[in-house]
């Protein structure tokens, strides 16, 4: 039965022939009458001959062709013939190039997915994990290497570099920091007020927050801002120029990724972050005294004397003793990572990213070890 | 041949107070290979890429298929995209899908075309620009650079378009692989009815693949041409481009490849 369709720029008409099915495509067609095309051409019967009339077609495109020389495979394949007539010199040629490119499927060799296969796969993360462990273990080692070398040979120390990324990751960083823990400071006093009222101990909400802060979240939560912060830049910064070559392009010239890049990183991170634990305990108890005062009436004299007489000076030591090996872990995970980007864009912001979270997961854990540690020699 | 695809009056871009061309004229004819020349930072890339709608030059009219695309609104801009390919240099392929996927994005914007037969379709571009099957599964990263470029070619053609840019497509290619990307431009040219608009560096390009080459110097096209005709050009940059040691050695290698094709 005849049919025509009409599509954007051509029209297609269908008919049976005598013995063979006529496809007579009119107008311009693209790769957006493709499907239109393929279902015109897939009219014809089995068996046989198809003839498809070009002769009122002003342009086809390869999308066209593609499906013109498939249509002619197919029907080749059950013993019959498709024929093109009156097809233009320019149309002809696109037929001929499109019957020479027409690609030929290769095997792909598929994996099935058995119970041996999961465990295997299961197995090499593991495996994996532990390889980026001691990676990040002999980062560490190769960090202490250097630094002691440097020590031996100070004049081969980087020290505009070392200053150029302590105001990186310490001057820059104070704001954030400063206002986070005197919001910390500030949420203390106000819940601790409301809780200890109901006792009328409401004096003791300053050792409530001297003791947190100065203990725990000073340190803990700064380490978490600058993780966040410094971690990703790290791994940016190494993993970019590792990308383009330049850390190889450092190597030829003999000059030491390791301590050129490694070192001074770390270190001004393990020298920037006590200041940051101590300007954050500063703020943390500004905030605390703040809100005790407009809340619970405590004076900021009141809250001083208070503050002396029941806080012990261990308090902050303890706190701020835990900040170099935060500040060390998080240095060597982000400069590690930036190391292992390989090659591509996607690589290095999935290396940052998991940068980030090893960093932030790292200190979590390392202060549950410390909290340990101090609970058991009594500080 | 006398119908131009592209053609630039007066145009004028500029970075700040560093201006790039100024008063620049320039025609693309349908069906040529245009080659366009100069020296480095003379803004060969940045006229490509302003042509392409990429940049927006401070004066100046540009109009592409009949459409001036500075005046033209949204809609029909976009429509003159889909005639338009833009081959970047090193591919510009995004790095995180395969290249078949890569080819396959311009032709999501087709409606109502299966997946199966995008597959396809990305299949035979892919093939047409001259890679092996097994290519399409790789992410661009796992590819040299020749095969790079052949895969951002591919991506260019995906919509059958009627003009297609090249920057810089033979560079740090080696010299087996730069004629063999030459012929495939030329080859694809002419089965494909392409107008080729080609930013290059490389002579042996210029002679075996360009109708017409233009030479960009002094903020603007200095002269237009065909290659032979260069040479007799009076301009100190002209005359040491084109009569210069490498000049001569593509110009003896150009009946060579000529025979070749």
């Amino acid at each position: 039965m005849p049919t025509t369709e009409t599509v954007s720029e051509g029209r297609i008409e269908t008919k049976a022939e005598g013995t063979a099915f006529r496809v007579g495509l009119t107008g311009r067609l693209s790769v957006r009458d493709v499907m239109a095309v393929r279902a015109a051409l897939a009219q014809t019967p089995d068996g046989q001959d198809c003839r498809v009339d070009l002769s009122g077609a002003d342009w086809i495109d390869t999308s066209i062709a593609w499906a013109i020389e498939g249509r002619r495979r197919q029907v080749a394949g059950k013993g019959a013939r498709l024929d093109v007539v009156g097809a233009s010199d320019k149309a002809g040629q696109l037929l001929r190039t499109v019957a020479e490119a027409m690609p030929r499927p290769e095997a792909v060799i598929a994996r099935p997915t058995t119970v041996a296969g999961l465990l295997e796969a299961a197995g090499r993360r593991v495996a994996a994990a532990l390889a980026t462990l001691a990676e990040t273990l002999g980062t560490l080692g190769l960090f202490l290497a250097r630094l002691a070398r440097s020590v031996i040979h100070l004049r081969e120390f980087r020290l505009t570099s070392l200053v150029h990324h302590c105001e990186d990751v310490g001057l820059r960083a104070v704001p954030i920091v400063a206002l986070m823990a005197f919001l910390i400071g500030v949420v203390l006093a106000f819940q601790g007020a409301t809780q200890l009222r109901q006792f009328g101990a409401e004096v003791f909400v300053v050792d409530l927050i001297a003791i947190s802060v100065l203990r725990e979240l000073g340190v803990l939560l700064t380490a978490i801002i600058v993780a966040g912060r410094t971690a990703s830049a790290y791994t940016a910064a190494v993993g970019s120029m590792k990308m383009r070559e330049e850390i190889d392009a450092m190597r030829t010239l003999g000059i030491d990724p390791a301590a050129a890049l490694i070192v001074p990183r770390v270190l001004a991170l393990v020298l920037m972050l006590p200041i940051l634990t101590l300007i954050a305990n500063l703020a943390g108890l500004f905030g605390g005294a703040l809100m005790s005062w407009i809340e619970l009436g405590i004076s900021p004299a009141m809250f001083r004397t208070r503050l002396i007489d029941g806080t012990d000076v261990s308090h902050v030591l303890v706190g701020l003793s835990k900040a170099p090996v935060f500040a060390a872990v998080i240095g060597i995970i982000g400069c590690q990572a930036g190391m292992r980007v390989r090659g591509t864009a996607e690589s290095l912001g999935r290396m940052t990213s998991s940068a980030v979270v090893a960093a932030i997961f790292a200190v979590i854990v390392i202060d549950a070890v410390f909290s340990i540690f101090y609970a058991e020699i009594g500080v | 041949m006398a119908d131009p695809v592209i053609r630039v009056e007066g145009l004028r871009t500029q970075f700040g107070t560093n201006v790039v061309h100024d008063g620049l004229d320039l025609e693309l004819r349908r069906g040529e290979v245009l080659g366009v020349v100069g020296g480095s930072g003379t803004g060969k890339s940045v006229l490509l890429r302003t042509i392409a709608g990429l940049l927006t030059p401070a004066a100046g009219r540009i109009e592409v298929l009949g459409t001036d695309i500075r005046a033209g609104r949204q809609e029909a801009l976009a429509g003159l995209r889909r005639r338009m390919g833009v081959m970047f240099q090193d591919g510009a392929l995004f790095s995180s899908l395969t290249v078949r996927e890569n080819v396959e994005v311009p032709l999501r914007s087709v409606p109502g075309l299966d997946p199966a037969v995008r597959e396809a379709l990305a299949r035979l571009k892919i093939s047409m620009s001259g890679l092996p099957w097994n290519a399409g599964d790789k992410l661009p990263s796992e590819l040299s650079g020749g095969m790079r470029k052949r895969a951002g070619l591919a991506r260019a053609l995906a919509l059958d378009p009627e003009i297609v840019f090249l920057d810089e497509p033979t560079a740090g290619l080696d010299p087996i692989g730069a004629a063999a990307f030459d012929a495939l431009i030329r080859e694809l040219s002419r089965t494909l009815g392409l107008s080729v608009f080609l930013v290059t560096h490389d002579l042996d390009t210029l002679y075996a693949v360009c109708d017409r080459v233009a030479v960009l110097a002094e903020k603007r096209v200095l002269v237009t041409g065909k290659v032979e005709d260069m040479v007799k050009v009076d301009h100190p940059w002209v005359r040491e481009y084109f009569l210069g040691p490498r000049a001569r050695a593509a110009q003896g290698k150009a009946p060579a490849a000529e025979k070749a094709r």
